[in-house]
């Protein structure tokens, strides 16, 4: 009587199996793809067009003769198969060139058996970098990231090995001089004294102390010419020294443009918003034709190296901006916590502040890196032979004149290879950084 | 300054000092190579090989002088220049000559300071159209689309042909030879125009090159050959008679074959002088007497160097045409050596 | 307890200008203006001497020289007997042309494909992710390249459209052609024309003079019918319907400026070698757009993506929350704000762009490098003048570009706070 609750569960129900249009194969297309009306028509649009662009790619790469000897054998054999006059692609050209293509004339061809250097130049890079993007890894591969530096233009260039290290010892020289004329004078007459010591031994001391150097012990690669640097070493070897030789600069200019000293801001300021307000081919086109009338008539500029010099430039600016970025996210505490400990500027700078900026900074430089990279193909416009470059010098080949397409497609991969990996890199960095910060 | 400093002194090659009122064979006997200024790639005329190494109807003259000043057709360093920088390259003393086809102008020989020795071939612009457009004369081309390659006197000299004969065109300037062909083939241009010897090497490397026909019309003269800084008549001098050296060599029937045997001396006193057995025009030019025996055992006369990179045999497939000797019926004529 | 605080007084002494952190500033100032002033001296005496030693001293009388070279692709009127100066500015045109033409098409992908990047379509969100990773890790200079000899081997010849079996066949109602030298568009033609308004650099045809006047009378009554519907509801309350009124006042008199002038429109026919009539864009334009604007859409996609999650997702769902559909949401929430973060993001992709615009140089689409540092600077010689003048000219258009975008950036701030 009291009952007036009919029913009470006590115990649990089983749980059901999710609807089969909810779980599986069938509900994840229901829920990705197929969701709303408009969802599907745009599915099935998407499908359509993929189909469209994979049914006329994929039969011309696939179907592509790798083994021919010109491209007029290559359409003989491709009428010997197809009697309708279909063609693809004939890839022969890249097993025929693609050692020219990737380590260029100087290390494919001329100097058979050099592969070894760009590589282990490469490696070395890559080495120089892991203490950067590793931070756990020993201090001490640091010593390894000054030594590519150095290590890295003899690979390339070849000659003796002493004239790399001497230039080191210079630069360890003016070093001490700063110190000790920092620690004796002033900091401020120390930048300007060890740019003149570094100046005074570069022009007068080095080369008879590396040939001295070099008559004793004779370290020598076989010496590769500049404008034999081509192929993918040189776009690589481009992008690695304006990286590395933008980065000082970049610090200075991102420092001035920050300073509240009137003239160096506006200096500092100035030369970023040019650089980066005309087109990367109008500064090759300095390097490549006006560079010669700004320096004197005795100073012959190699080409390879007049377009490195103004590469860095144009690569310090936009590097510059991005560590004016890292300088203007760190907390005003920081500065404020150095200033209170009666740090001088550039003390400050360099214990506290430039530490913290450029590591925020990484993955920003990380993608100017790949910008100047796939920049570096430009350079085939004033006659250099990057990829671009070697593609039109293969096709001036009466072997392979008239191809197109096979030659674009390999570099374009290679490319994308090398771009592709290097921005993942740049995003899981950044992840990794931004946990570390908050 | 300091960076190109650190990255000169970091390629010791790249920094050379170069004298600028120096004699031009001085800095290359002590530099023990020649700087040869040649194209990025032009069928025929200079080209890389899958090995990397030159090759074509420039770089054998470019051959002949190593050969000529070195006993070494190897020393020579080839320059590749676009036809925009290569005259600054050669007025900033980068390279000693230019084997580029280069056509010799007034305004580039008086304005640009350089000095234009000798003409190594005779071209003139030309026109190529597939053969079902049904045209058989340039004076057809009213209002047809006009691929030519930018950066050369092409488009000037179309221009004044088609102002000349009261006809318009669509040019359609691109920047290479390989797009110019692409686009011609595919039809996005109705007439391609170059160099007549550049017109041959294109329609040979065209997927049907029989369906079509290179126009009868020349329309401008394209005189190419080397070209050296003003004011170093000497080595202005060695240039122009290396190369009238070679022509010269035809002329008299001396080949890369039989040289050897023909500079012990001949009863011919022309042969004699020209190969060195008789007189002494080699010390005259600051070489030695034998320069040019040596250069044509190296590559061999003008007409052997023709036929083995561009001539009929190869598959440029150039007929001779202006570049035949004068005897023949062609331009190609050497000053006497004596 | 001023005097305490202020230094002591003493006679200013030389090594002041090196530890007295008053007078450093002005000592390092010092210092770095003079190093670079004498670099910059330096420079551009080596400059001079070598320049005299060649004989071709810096002077811009070249440009008034007859350019002798042909252009087609040209919003002035030019020909061959001009000089370069006009050829240069055929050239800057050019420029502005692909790049204005590039913008408004990348914007418009970009944010179309920034929308479907986050869209819960997953095929379509791979497929927008696997188009940005493609496109943006190749160089854009390839991009160019292919597409341009996409276009001249897809799209058909001028040939294919003649004769009785055609292979090809003109669009929408025989007033477009697709070819692989170009599209030709329909052109705007007056039967009774008024002739050309000579401005010096350039003709403005007075049928457009007279149509933009009438637009502007228009628009200018439409506003002030509003004011008047504005005043009369203050007055009354009742707002008088201007809908119908308005859309009278800008139509009519612009049909009847129309009619009076004659219009007609004048579609492209094929004469000749080519289609004849009509509006051109050259294949060269085509091909450097398409490539400009893929590569550039890719960056731009990923900021509308990045300002688009950059918003917090509270709004969204309180947006949801007041009962306002997905697509409202997108456009009166979010978007407003996410806008502040796509915007810088935008400018400097215009900028990039711009400057990408210079590699039309390598498929010959006649733009300032191809003109000015192109053909001039190879018939003149005057390297020095022409690369000045080139980046020059550049650097003028990024500034302004900068200028116009960070008045726009600061407006919408202002607006949003």
């Amino acid at each position: 009587m009291s009952n007036t609750l009919s029913f009470v569960r006590t115990e649990m129900l089983p749980q059901k199996t999710p609807p089969a249009s909810s779980v599986g194969l069938q509900g994840w297309l229901r829920e990705n793809l197929f969701s709303s009306v408009g969802n599907s028509i745009l599915t099935l649009l998407t499908l359509g067009f993929l189909a469209l662009i994979l049914s006329n790619i994929l039969p011309w790469v696939l179907f592509g003769i790798w083994d021919a000897g010109s491209l007029t054998e290559c359409r003989a054999m491709f009428a010997e198969r197809y009697a309708d006059g279909r063609e693809y692609a004939c890839w022969a050209v890249v097993t025929d060139r693609w050692d020219q293509l990737i380590f260029g004339y100087s290390f494919g061809n001329l100097h058979e058996g050099l592969y070894w250097r760009p590589i282990v130049g490469l490696a070395l890079i890559l080495l120089a970098l892991s203490p950067i993007l590793y931070p756990n890894l020993p201090r001490g591969l640091y010593i390894a990231t000054a030594a590519s530096i150095f290590l890295y233009p003899w690979l390339i260039w070849g000659g003796s090995i002493w004239g790399p290290l001497t230039l080191a010892l210079c630069i360890i020289a003016a070093v001490f001089a700063y110190r000790a004329v920092a620690k004796e004078v002033s900091s401020l007459i120390a930048i300007p004294a060890s740019l003149l010591v570094l100046g005074v031994l570069v022009f007068f001391a080095m080369s008879p102390v590396s040939s001295g150097l070099n008559a004793v012990a004779p370290i020598e690669l076989q010496p590769v010419p500049s404008r034999e640097i081509s192929g993918f070493v040189l776009s690589i070897t481009i992008g690695i020294v304006a990286i590395v030789a933008s980065l000082p600069i970049a610090v200075f200019l991102a420092l001035g443009r920050q300073s509240n000293l009137f003239i160096v801001n506006k200096l500092s300021t100035g030369f970023i918003e040019i650089i980066r307000g005309v087109p990367l081919i109008t500064l090759i086109f300095v390097a490549t034709i006006l560079l010669k009338y700004f320096l004197p008539s005795s100073v012959n500029l190699d080409p390879v190296v007049a377009v490195m010099v103004l590469v860095t430039l144009f690569t310090a600016a936009y590097i510059a901006e991005v560590i004016r970025g890292g300088l203007a996210a760190l907390p005003k505490g920081q500065y404020e916590a150095a200033d209170a400990l009666g740090l001088t500027y550039w003390q400050a700078q360099r214990q506290i502040i430039l530490p913290q900026a450029l590591k925020i900074s990484i993955p920003g430089i990380v993608s100017n890196f790949i910008s100047v990279f796939k920049d570096t193909t430009l350079v085939s416009i004033v006659a250099l032979n990057d990829p671009l470059g070697i593609s039109n010098a293969i096709r001036s080949n009466s072997d392979w004149n008239g191809i197109v397409w096979e030659l674009y497609g390999f570099i374009a991969i290679v490319f994308w290879i090398f771009c592709f990996s290097m921005s993942r890199y740049s995003m899981s960095l950044e992840r990794k950084l931004q946990t570390g910060h908050r | 300054m300091n960076k190109s400093v650190f990255l000169g002194a970091l390629t010791v090659a790249g920094l050379a000092a170069v004298g600028a009122s120096a004699s031009t064979l001085d800095d290359i006997k002590a530099r023990g190579k020649i700087n040869c200024g040649v194209t990025e790639g032009t069928l025929g005329f200079s080209s890389r090989d899958a090995e990397g190494k030159h090759g074509g109807f420039d770089v054998e003259f470019c051959r002949a002088l190593g050969a000529a000043i070195f006993n070494d057709t190897e020393a020579v360093e080839y320059v590749e220049l676009s036809s925009k920088n290569r005259f600054t390259a050669l007025s900033a003393g980068q390279v000693d000559l230019l084997y580029r086809t280069t056509t010799w102008t007034f305004s580039r020989d008086v304005d640009l300071k350089t000095t234009f020795v000798g003409i190594n071939y005779y071209d003139g612009q030309g026109f190529m159209v597939p053969k079902d457009l049904g045209v058989a004369s340039a004076k057809e081309l009213e209002g047809a689309t006009v691929c030519i390659e930018t950066g050369t006197t092409t488009e000037l000299n179309l221009a004044d042909f088609f102002r000349a004969n009261g006809m318009t065109y669509e040019p359609l300037p691109v920047g290479g030879t390989t797009e110019a062909k692409a686009f011609f083939e595919e039809g996005a241009c109705d007439v391609y125009t170059t160099d007549a010897s550049a017109l041959a090497g294109v329609r040979a490397s065209l997927k049907a090159p029989d369906s079509y026909i290179i126009l009868p019309e020349i329309v401008s003269k394209e005189p190419l050959g080397p070209t050296v800084r003003h004011g170093d008549d000497q080595w202005a001098d060695i240039v122009r008679w290396v190369q009238n050296a070679l022509v010269a060599a035809e002329e008299h029937g001396v080949t890369s074959a039989n040289v050897a045997e023909l500079s012990k001396g001949t009863e011919n006193p022309s042969i004699n002088r020209l190969l060195g057995a008789e007189g002494s025009l080699g010390e005259m030019l600051g070489l030695d007497n034998d320069y040019a025996a040596r250069a044509i055992a190296a590559v061999g006369n003008y007409g052997e160097i023709f036929e083995k990179t561009i001539g009929e045999s190869t598959p440029i497939g150039l007929p001779r045409g202006l570049n035949a000797l004068w005897t023949e019926g062609g331009l190609q004529y050497s000053p006497p050596f004596r | 307890m001023s005097d305490m605080t202020s230094p002591p007084k003493q006679s200013f002494k030389f090594s002041m200008l090196l530890y007295d952190s008053r007078y450093r500033g002005i000592t390092i100032q010092i210092f770095v203006l003079v190093m670079v002033l004498g670099s910059l001296g330096w420079l551009a005496g080596n400059a001079a001497t070598n320049l005299a030693a060649l004989g071709k001293p810096l002077r811009f009388d070249f440009l008034g020289d007859t350019a002798s070279y042909d252009i087609s692709q040209r919003l002035i009127d030019y020909k061959s007997t001009d000089s370069h100066g006009r050829a240069v500015l055929v050239g800057l045109l050019n420029t502005l042309l692909v790049a204005f033409m590039g913008c408004v098409a990348a914007t418009i992908l970009g944010v179309i494909g920034g929308v479907l990047r986050l869209s819960n379509n997953w095929l379509v969100s791979r497929l927008v992710a696997v188009y940005v990773e493609i496109f943006r890790n190749i160089p854009v200079l390839l991009w160019i390249f292919v597409c341009m000899f996409t276009i001249t081997a897809i799209a058909p010849q001028p040939r294919d459209f003649r004769g009785d079996n055609a292979t090809a066949s003109m669009l929408l109602n025989d007033s477009v052609a697709v070819t692989n030298r170009g599209i030709y568009l329909p052109e705007p033609l007056f039967s009774r024309p008024l002739g050309d308004l000579n401005l010096g650099i350039f003709n403005m045809s007075i049928e457009l003079l007279v149509l933009l006047v009438v637009l502007f009378g228009g628009v200018y009554a439409a506003r002030w019918n509003n004011a008047r519907a504005n005043r009369i509801q203050v007055e009354t309350g009742d707002r008088p319907d201007t809908t119908w009124a308005n859309v009278a006042i800008i139509v009519v008199p612009l049909l009847a400026a129309l009619l009076a002038m004659g219009f007609h429109i004048g579609k492209p026919e094929l004469k000749g070698f080519n289609f004849k009539g009509g509006v051109n864009m050259s294949a060269p334009l085509i091909g450097l757009w398409l490539g400009l604007t893929l590569y550039t859409t890719t960056y731009i996609i990923e900021a509308v993506r990045s300002g688009i999650q950059s918003v917090s997702k509270g709004q969204s769902e309180a947006a949801f929350a007041l009962g306002l559909r997905p697509g409202r949401t997108m456009s009166l929430v979010i978007l407003p704000q996410a806008l502040r973060v796509i915007i810088p993001q935008l400018i400097s992709q215009y900028l990039n762009l711009t400057k990408n615009s210079s590699l039309a140089v390598a498929i010959g689409y006649m733009d300032l490098v191809s003109t000015l540092g192109g053909i001039t600077l190879n018939q003149t010689g005057r390297e020095m003048e022409a690369i000045l003048m080139l980046m020059a000219i550049y650097l003028t258009i990024s500034l302004l570009i900068s200028a116009g975008m960070n008045w726009y950036n600061t407006r919408v701030k202002l607006v949003e706070r």
